[in-house]
């Protein structure tokens, strides 16, 4: 496994992520703000909680991409339609089981069953994260995929450099 | 407190204009009839399409309304010196207090907590007896265009989603969803009350409202936000409560982000019941700029003056030296204008308009009034920067090339242009002020011979132009026999003592010919197609108070004019001379600002104060305190 190449790809699938993320809910295609989303668990401060988020989100992007690599080390393919392909997979998983569990984990966050408390006042994603916008969907699977084949390019680059 | 009057007998009647409140947060409005009901919102901010637009189309603009199922009296008030309202129900069976507001919250708060990004909060108590209400919130999307779905999303409440963003209204009273509207009927007893929750983001996750402590908490907290603003003013004449009001209003009508202040918040209450002249004013225009800043900074509104003036040079950059005339409240060009075929309009007054046609028109005046509003910034202890200046000095010499043009002038007609005394009086303003300006050291690199020289040219047009011998009046163009109300204010600007005899004999000329005889004005001598223009009126008062009459005669005035407000202090754009209603967009700022220079006026008249204070001369510069404040 060449762990610099890990690093530099992992750093720039997640940053292309989030840029793709951010210009779907700038394009208004999802409500969904992740660092917001994400940052909320270690900060009720909204703006604090965006750049904490962003910073975590960049931390869960490499350790996912370690996943990848993996992968990509195990099966002897890393190039850009494989990494699509875990892409997809990933944005299945994150749709169902992430989102499903977020009301559980995200200690801010309300659930459908029991409605907001004191501590608990931010709407849930709901299945497949809907609730951030019909079209949310689709841009976590587009997404995940752009993620994937970054990763899967440029890991597949370095090795052949 | 407003006199009684009893609800609606349908819902398809027409409240008065003047039967509307409005709430706010400094970045949009909600207008509520005095029957409980919400016609008016539009989120994220006030130029945005509607989700209740019931104002201009009882069938199909969407509303939400919380009233009596039985007739009953309505009193209702604002909580004193706040934006927060109270609508009191009275009926055989008892009383109920429906409380309406926009909870607002600083740019620091908004940053530092989870709260809603726009949100309206209702609540209804039973204070005595029993009362049976009903609650119908009927949501349309896109100025009444389109149906809404309502989703049902268990104990979080009701969802809509409607293009980038979502609503959410949450409650604690169980609503039946029907056909896009979620109704329910319920009985409160003395001392129970209901409590909901509508909010809106664009942004997930949404923060919801949670209805324990917090809730009314969030009332209180609105409240004494608001009355601690209020009691920044610094006026202390008769007319404390109308002065306090209107500068509520004027706060209500900010764009908090940007400092902009826009006319009214509602586009198409029309200037003539049934009319066509229906104008959307949810915009900022560069010509109330000099009354505006005047009421800032001579109520101490510092903040608010300094927002209001970056505002300005900021958003005018693009375009400067040339300015238009109307902007979005993030310096934009405001959108073109088009009508809203499906909307029924205010009592049939076709068409709706959305957008505003006046963006392509030049108006000379607009640019006194942004120099105008920097130098009274600066008289009263403001700094100007070396942006500022530059940007004045711009301005400065576009006017001398330009001042000598027709436009189309302070009233915006469609129907060409033509050489002004108005703004002709605007130019001249600009070189005066630029440079007494530049006198006092305020303004370094002016071409200041050049703006005297074209300071004595533009006065001596007027002089020999725009006074008519044979009327023994200033008149509304050049050479021209037409009056109209914008000539009382050669001497608000400092060109005509109000005292002259040529101010006097013109001032006596629109008496007759524009005025009535309940001391309203009609702003130009056409055919009585629309209301009297209500800031004319107090454009009079001001006059008379700073030497066109004597002090009596000015709070006569100023007096007669107080018949107008509504029951809660509310002015239009114009008001109706047979019937005393409101016509126009409501509430006007123009008008808010209005009553406030006339009320300081005759109060610094009544204590020998300097009058004007927008002139060197005159300027009582502000002490440390008051431009640290």
């Amino acid at each position: 496994m060449n762990w610099t190449s890990w690093l530099l790809s992992g750093f720039v699938a997640t940053l292309a992520l989030s840029t793709l993320l951010a210009t779907s809910q700038g394009l208004g295609l999802t409500r969904m703000n992740l660092p917001y989303l994400i940052g909320t668990v270690v900060s009720p401060k909204r703006e604090k909680a965006k750049v904490y988020g962003f910073a975590i989100h960049l931390v869960i992007g490499l350790t996912f991409s370690i996943l990848y690599v993996l992968i990509f080390e195990t099966t002897h393919m890393a190039n850009w339609w494989f990494g699509g392909l875990i892409g997809l997979a990933h944005a299945v998983m994150v749709l169902t089981v992430g989102m499903s569990l977020m009301p559980g984990l995200h200690p801010r966050m309300a659930s459908e069953q029991h409605g907001p408390n004191a501590n608990r006042l931010l709407e849930p994603p709901g299945f497949m994260a809907l609730n951030y916008g019909i079209q949310t969907p689709v841009s976590v699977f587009l997404a995940h995929a752009l993620f994937g084949v970054i990763l899967g390019s440029l890991y597949h680059l370095s090795r052949t450099i | 407190m407003s006199a009684e009057k009893p609800t609606a007998d349908n819902d398809d009647s027409w409240p008065a204009i003047e039967d509307y409140a409005i709430i706010g947060d400094c970045r949009s409005a909600a207008l509520v009839s005095r029957y409980g009901s919400i016609d008016w919102l539009c989120w994220p901010r006030f130029d945005r399409p509607s989700i209740f637009a019931a104002l201009l189309d009882r069938k199909q603009g969407g509303f939400w309304r919380i009233s009596p199922v039985d007739r009953a009296t309505i009193k209702r008030q604002y909580v004193p010196d706040s934006n927060v309202l109270e609508t009191h129900f009275t009926n055989d069976s008892g009383t109920a207090i429906l409380i309406d507001l926009m909870p607002g919250a600083s740019h620091t708060s908004r940053e530092n907590s989870l709260m809603p990004d726009h949100e309206i909060i209702r609540k209804v108590t039973c204070v005595a007896g029993e009362m049976d209400l009903q609650i119908e919130f009927c949501p349309m999307a896109d100025y009444g265009k389109s149906k809404v779905q309502i989703l049902q999303c268990g104990a979080l409440g009701l969802k809509i989603h409607v293009g980038r963003g979502a609503y959410w209204l949450r409650s604690t009273v169980p609503l039946q969803i029907t056909d896009g509207s979620a109704r329910a009927r319920i009985v409160l007893r003395s001392g129970e009350s209901r409590c909901f929750s509508f909010s809106y983001t664009e942004e997930a996750p949404a923060v919801l409202r949670l209805f324990d402590s917090s809730f009314d908490e969030r009332i209180n907290i609105s409240v004494t936000n608001w009355q601690t603003w209020a009691r920044f003013a610094s006026y202390d004449g008769d007319y404390r409560n109308e002065v306090v009001r209107s500068a509520l209003a004027l706060k209500l009508l900010s764009y908090a982000p940007s400092g902009a202040i826009i006319a009214a918040a509602t586009t198409s209450l029309p200037e003539r019941i049934g009319g066509s002249l229906n104008w959307d004013y949810r915009y900022c225009w560069l010509r109330d700029a000099s009354f505006t800043i005047r009421a800032l900074l001579e109520l101490n509104y510092w903040d608010e003056a300094e927002d209001f003036l970056d505002w300005m040079l900021q958003a005018t950059r693009i375009t400067q030296p040339e300015l238009r005339i109307l902007y979005s409240v993030y310096g934009d060009q405001a959108p073109r204008e088009r009508e809203l075929k499906h909307l029924s309009g205010y009592q049939d007054s076709k068409p709706v308009r959305i957008g505003n046609l006046a963006r392509e028109q030049l108006q000379l005046d607009v640019y006194g009034e942004v120099i105008d509003a920097a130098s009274q910034f600066a008289f009263h202890g403001g700094h100007l920067d070396s942006e500022m200046q530059s940007a004045l000095i711009g301005l400065g010499n576009y006017v001398t090339k330009n001042w000598d043009q027709p436009d189309e002038g302070i009233w915006e007609p469609r129907s060409g242009r033509q050489n002004h005394t108005h703004s002709r009086l605007l130019c001249w303003t600009a070189m005066d002020r630029l440079v007494n300006l530049s006198e006092k050291g305020m303004l370094r690199g002016a071409p200041i011979n050049d703006y005297k020289a074209h300071s004595n040219s533009i006065r001596r047009q007027i002089e020999e132009r725009a006074w008519n011998e044979q009327m023994q009046s200033y008149v509304s163009v050049l050479d021209g026999d037409q009056l109209d109300a914008s000539l009382l204010l050669l001497s608000w600007y400092g060109f005509a003592d109000a005292a002259s005899a040529r101010m006097r004999s013109t001032h006596q000329a629109i008496r007759q010919r524009l005025g009535t005889p309940e001391g309203l004005l009609y702003r130009y001598e056409k055919e009585r197609i629309e209301g009297t223009f209500a800031i004319c009126s107090f454009w009079e008062a001001e006059y008379l108070a700073l030497g066109g009459g004597s002090l009596d005669e000015a709070r006569q005035r100023f007096g007669q004019l107080m018949k107008y407000a509504n029951d809660l202090g509310l002015y239009g754009e114009e008001i109706d001379a047979r019937t005393g209603a409101a016509l126009g967009n409501f509430p006007q700022a123009f008008t808010h600002v209005g009553l406030i220079g006339a009320a300081l006026s005759i109060s610094q008249r009544e204590k020998g104060e300097q009058q004007l204070a927008h002139r060197p001369p005159a300027a009582t510069p502000q002490d440390a305190s008051k431009v640290t404040s």
